[in-house]
């Protein structure tokens, strides 16, 4: 038995390192300061990977924007203001129900609804928003277990000093829980880098480089769809594991900070709620 | 006196207006969750129905034949549909043992820096894009396959139930683990001094107890890999074929991704219903894992 434990174990770790190892090998070779820097031309055939890292920290930037105060809020109404428990299980299994449904039927109703009905065409921006529902149940988690450990007696003290409801929430309960969304908003960030199936219909494969505001309403494709493109239709497979190195130095040191981040999170809550907050 | 009483009582009625109206503010933040599960059934529900119903319900489920762009064109779902549950019957039957041996190893044996390691490994597995495993899974599994059974293509069923069974092995263990370690220590104590050996008592005692935590790990590993498009299209070869271990398939999701880009008309509609059917397996799965979530008593993730 014992055995049998310690080999899937090893399967398990042998597999992520076999991964990191393979696709390191194959892809730092392929990084190089031309393919970071610039855009890809037909001719002379040239691949650069310049507007797919810009079309990721844009639409990185737009989901997050959306995603914050949409994520915090439904939080804040469900662990502050929500007294009707059956209203408080409804939303909360809505969040379940999300965060169960694959990311291709995203992508499907982002295209029906962002892009045909809201008339946005294919763009960031509507990837971006497809990406805000997906992602909203987790940051919604996030917010609302850091706001359970404001303790109650500092809402109590605000409310007894006369403060009303949204005053209290503004400068007591929204400081306490501000680890919450950052926490929050470093897992979505792990999980928009790794999306690609709802990003195919709704944010395209464009290879342009556009500004910030030029690039919301144009389609571009991210680096995990870029990876998926030259992968599988145009046999580019340098540039495919350029990427794939590139993706996985950036998931894996995002996913290291939010381990980080929740253990320090932790450590400080144990050491007692910081006396600064309380006093705003 | 009386006027500055007034004030006051005006202010009272302003500040208790700025309190609904924010009230009502976060009220409509809250219900934005259950407003996008609508939004989602509906847009399905009305996009997929059409089709449906112009191919006939028996004929679009049950038939045989894909043939979308054939200038006779068929409509039948049945090899997606089977594609789909053997894939993932495949994934589960190779990443259950694994991951639940892993688990009991990480919840109950590994101490200290070896289950630092062990689960950031686990963490790092969940953390890699899909569209890497589908790359490593072209480059490395598929050539594998051609070789080691020498079929002319070694991309198909094994290739995407491996990858599968890959994917879905973190959140396995993950939720296992957070079930195991639940597990209050009086009872496996109790195993212990009733003179039971230290693993006799974690598969005795332990996993028993975590039965429903395990149940739901297994059930989120099932939506997992059902749901999974991008790796699975690297690998699958996407020809609407009945599954078979290596032939090239198609699942119900790589059906609805490889044809989206050029499809119109009817084609487009049916693409639709395919999403609704698999969006009718994942809904069932998601109940699936609520009961066994709540009898568990154990949180997802």
């Amino acid at each position: 038995m014992k055995t049998i434990m310690w080999i899937s174990a090893f399967i398990t770790c042998g597999l992520i390192i076999g991964i990191i190892v393979y696709v390191f090998a194959k892809g730092i070779p392929f990084i190089s300061w031309d393919l970071l820097s610039t855009s890809p031309t037909y001719i002379p055939p040239h691949i650069g990977i310049l507007p797919d890292i810009m079309n990721t920290i844009y639409i990185v930037i737009a989901s997050l924007v959306v995603m914050v105060p949409l994520g915090a809020g439904a939080a804040i109404y469900l662990e502050e203001y929500a007294t009707n428990q059956k209203v408080v299980a409804v939303i909360e299994y809505a969040a379940e129900t999300l965060s169960g449904i694959p990311s291709i039927i995203y992508g499907l109703v982002g295209m029906l609804f962002f892009c045909e009905f809201a008339g946005l065409r294919t763009s960031i921006l509507a990837g971006a928003l497809t990406l805000v529902i997906m992602n909203l149940p987790s940051i919604m988690r996030t917010t609302q277990e850091s706001l359970k450990t404001v303790p109650q007696s500092y809402r109590e003290g605000a409310f007894a000093l006369g403060a009303g409801k949204w005053r209290v929430i503004r400068t007591v309960v929204l400081p306490g829980c501000v680890d919450g969304i950052i926490t929050g908003c470093v897992l979505a960030t792990g999980r928009i880098l790794g999306e690609s199936a709802a990003l195919l219909f709704t944010a395209g494969f464009a290879h342009t480089l556009n500004s910030f505001f030029e690039g919301l309403m144009s389609p571009g494709a991210t680096l995990t769809v870029a990876l998926y493109v030259y992968a599988k239709e145009q046999g580019e497979f340098g540039a495919a594991f350029a990427i794939a190195a590139i993706l996985m130095i950036l998931t894996l040191g995002i996913n290291s900070l939010a381990m980080w981040l929740e253990r320090h999170f932790r450590k400080m809550r144990e050491q007692g709620y910081p006396q600064e907050k309380t006093k705003e | 006196m009386t006027r500055k009483k007034q004030n006051t009582m005006q202010e009272n009625i302003k500040r208790k207006r700025v309190e609904r109206i924010i009230h009502g503010i976060f009220l409509m933040l809250g219900l934005i969750t259950v407003g996008c599960v609508l939004l989602i059934t509906i847009y399905l529900v009305v996009s997929g129905i059409p089709a449906m119903r112009t191919i006939g319900l028996k004929e679009f489920l049950l038939g045989r034949k894909w043939a979308s762009t054939a200038a006779e064109p068929k409509y039948g779902i049945l090899p997606f549909i089977l594609t789909s549950i053997y894939g993932t019957s495949g994934a589960i039957l190779l990443g259950v043992p694994v991951g639940f041996f892993a688990a009991v190893y990480i919840a109950k044996i590994a101490k200290g820096k070896i289950k630092w390691l062990l689960q950031s490994a686990v963490g790092m597995l969940a953390g890699v894009p899909s569209v890497v495993y589908g790359l490593v899974g072209m480059m490395v599994l598929v050539p594998w396959i051609r070789k080691l059974f020498k079929v002319p293509d070694g991309s198909g069923l094994l290739a995407s139930i491996i990858v599968l069974a890959v994917m879905i092995l973190p959140s396995i263990i993950k939720v296992s683990v957070t079930a195991l370690e639940a597990v209050p220590p009086e009872y496996e104590e109790a195993s212990l001094a009733l003179g039971a050996t230290p693993i006799e008592t974690y598969f005795r005692v332990s996993v028993p107890s975590a039965r429903s935590g395990i149940a739901a790990a297994v059930v989120l590993g099932v939506g997992r890999a059902i749901g999974e498009a991008m790796a699975v299209m690297m690998v699958a070869g996407n020809a609407p074929n009945m599954p078979s271990l290596f032939e090239s398939v198609r699942f119900l999701t790589t059906a609805v991704a490889s044809e989206m880009s050029y499809s119109s008309g009817l084609q487009r509609q049916a693409l639709f219903s395919i999403a609704l059917v698999l969006y009718f397996f994942i809904m069932l799965i998601n109940a699936a894992l609520n009961f066994f979530l709540k009898r568990g008593n154990v949180k997802k993730l």
